[in-house]
């Protein structure tokens, strides 16, 4: 398993367009992504779920990935996460 | 006479018969239903229509408004796709026995509530989106033909709130004017009004459904509307309004034509901006390039220092979207009036004369390699330009161009790839004015700041009000200063631009050309009226 965690910048939080295309990008993997935000979390293959947590700036995430692909997947995310939020 | 008010869009005038647009009422079956399997083939169709509809959206909504407008079908288009919202539709068809429609319905308009209820503006915003897509899907079951609503002649459109895709429906030849109880100034209803050029109203309270077919007036520039105006202000208005469209048509016809003076002299109109938020405004206004982009917007819209890669995303982004024309950036500016908590700077008793610009980034080079890395990795994606702020002597442009180089070097041999680019600095104190010969030698491109230039050459602060009857934006000293630059650039092959204010003052426009100036950077709005003057000034001839 992988993890990492990321404080996000984005003045706006995790919002609905780069969620969606990260979304996106996690649906490339084969390996379960899964974001925690405090005692909450969702899967990041679904896009309400994702908008739903609420994830703000300042906020700080975990992301949790676990699958046969999981080291490009996590290092594809964290770069994904750092450019666009 | 009725007068209502309401928030305006843009200054224009609008007249023509009101048309109350009702949003349609959907009759839904909430009893239930035998043939389950054919109610949730029938959610399946419907929501495949809906996901695709939501390109074809996409693709108007980038033709009529641009890409920020469009991209909200994009989001939508996720969301449809989205595999619980579908999920817990299909649940309520089979554990329910219910119809499609009510299952969208009640599953839709839950997602709605949750988003409704969140503590986060943007979040609860996003409530109206899934109301927006959940009635797309209702449309398709129950085939709603929802075009025919707007009515057949031209009019202003009038409804309680205007959804993304219901503005995005309708038929823009048709479309006169928009007027809408609810909405703000975000909404995508107003950014098809901007987009369009429509005079349009948002937040009117008064609206009324007696005004439908009524002749009105929207006054964007007074923020109202006339329901059955009087005669005399129908005329005023109708007169202010045939103005407008007079010089918007002149406006029209000059985007693409080059800024070439009779003679044949040429110039660049570059447009002054801000952050990429700014962007649409540069092709929308015909600009040829940026002159300054003022690079300030990284810095400014984040809690702790960028790093590298935010700042390459953001440098990319505008290079990308702009290429092949040329976008000169400008590096850091902060100090003087532009402070940020993460620089921890002192306060000090004279800002403008103190630590800033350059000043910082030549002391704090960790903090300023970060960002020359960042644009130089930018510079592979587009025509970029560098531009040093606040120079006075060649030994600051020397050290700054030698860690510009470093960069270069490191960035090489991490196998990173870096574009042509042109260097450049800001000439805004006598002293590089004085020193224009030298600093030349070194330059690509001089750009002109004559904000800062006149500030210091006057030594009147620009704030302060009590000074204005000294103040003098047409100084002899700056005109003679912004001569002394572009003589001293040319003699070097460098190429000299006016980025301050003073270059979209239309009065001197004709001096500026006759100075030598090779490009003006302004306002973006100031473009083509400045292509206008430049258009019909002769220097073949003495100066009138």
């Amino acid at each position: 398993m992988k993890e990492f965690t990321f404080t996000v910048t984005d003045p706006l939080g995790i919002h609905a367009r780069p969620a969606g295309i990260l979304v996106k990008e996690a649906k490339k993997y084969n390996s379960s992504i899964t974001l925690y935000k405090g005692d909450k979390s969702c899967d990041m293959r679904k896009l309400l779920a994702l908008m739903g947590l609420a994830v703000k700036q300042g906020d700080e995430v975990t992301i949790k990935i676990e699958g046969d692909d999981e080291e490009e997947c996590a290092a594809a995310i964290e770069k994904f996460m750092k450019e666009n939020f | 006479m009725v007068v209502a008010t309401g928030k305006s869009i843009l200054n224009g005038i609008a007249i023509g018969k009101i048309k109350i647009y009702k949003a349609p009422v959907y009759d839904i079956y909430e009893g239930i239903v035998e043939d389950i399997e054919r109610e949730v083939e029938r959610f399946n169709e419907a929501i495949e229509k809906a996901i695709a509809d939501q390109s074809v959206l996409y693709e108007k909504a980038l033709k009529d408004a641009g890409e920020e407008s469009a991209a909200i079908f994009e989001a939508h288009q996720m969301m449809l796709e989205d595999e619980d919202l579908q999920d817990s539709t299909r649940e309520i068809i089979t554990e329910q026995k219910r119809g499609a429609e009510y299952a969208t319905k009640t599953a839709f308009d839950n997602y709605a509530q949750m988003f409704a209820e969140m503590d986060d503006p943007y979040m609860q915003a996003r409530s109206a989106d899934l109301i927006d897509i959940e009635a797309t899907v209702l449309d398709f079951l129950l085939g709603n033909d929802t075009s025919s609503m707007q009515g057949t002649e031209p009019s202003i459109l009038v409804a309680e709130d205007l959804a993304p895709s219901e503005t995005v429906k309708l038929d823009k030849s048709l479309l006169l004017g928009m007027i809408t109880r609810e909405g703000s100034a975000n909404s995508h209803t107003a950014i098809l009004a901007r987009s369009m050029n429509l005079p349009s109203l948002i937040q009117c309270k008064e609206i009324d459904d007696s005004w439908d077919g009524k002749l009105a007036i929207i006054d964007g520039y007074n923020s109202c509307v006339y329901i059955e105006p009087t005669k005399e202000l129908l005329k005023t208005l109708t007169a202010k309004h045939d103005e407008d469209v007079r010089k918007l048509a002149l406006l029209e016809e000059l985007k693409g034509k080059p800024s070439t003076t009779l003679d044949g002299t040429s110039v660049h109109i570059y447009a002054n901006i801000g952050g990429p938020s700014d962007l649409g405004f540069v092709n929308e206004n015909d600009a040829e390039g940026v002159g300054l982009f003022r690079s300030e917007f990284v810095y400014l819209n984040s809690k702790e220092e960028p790093t590298e890669e935010q700042q390459f995303a953001a440098y990319k982004r505008v290079v990308e979207t702009l290429a092949p024309k040329q976008v000169i950036i400008r590096t850091c500016d902060i100090g003087a009036d532009k402070t940020i908590d993460y620089m921890n700077l002192d306060k000090e008793e004279n800002p403008a004369l103190g630590f800033r610009a350059i000043r910082i980034c030549l002391t704090r080079k960790d903090f300023f390699k970060k960002q020359l890395r960042a644009l130089l990795r930018a510079s592979a994606y587009g025509n970029m330009g560098i531009m040093f702020p606040m120079i006075i002597s060649k030994w600051e442009l020397m050290e700054a161009k030698a860690l510009l180089k470093e960069c270069e070097d490191e960035l090489k041999a991490e196998g990173h790839k870096i574009g042509k680019y042109e260097l450049g600095i800001m000439i805004e104190t006598p002293a590089a004015v004085l020193c224009a010969d030298d600093l030349a030698e070194e330059c690509d491109f001089f750009s002109l700041g004559t904000n800062d230039l006149t500030q210091y050459t006057c030594a009147i602060d620009r704030q302060n009000a009590k000074l204005e009857r000294f103040s003098d934006t047409h100084h002899p000293a700056v005109l003679k200063s912004i001569q002394m630059t572009i003589d001293a650039g040319h003699r070097h092959g460098t190429w000299v631009g006016i980025c301050g204010e003073l270059g979209a003052d239309p009065t001197l426009t004709e001096t500026f050309l006759r100075m030598g100036v090779d490009e003006l950077s302004v306002n973006p709005k100031s473009v083509l009226p400045l292509r206008k003057i430049v258009r019909s000034v002769d220097l073949s001839k003495p100066e009138a």
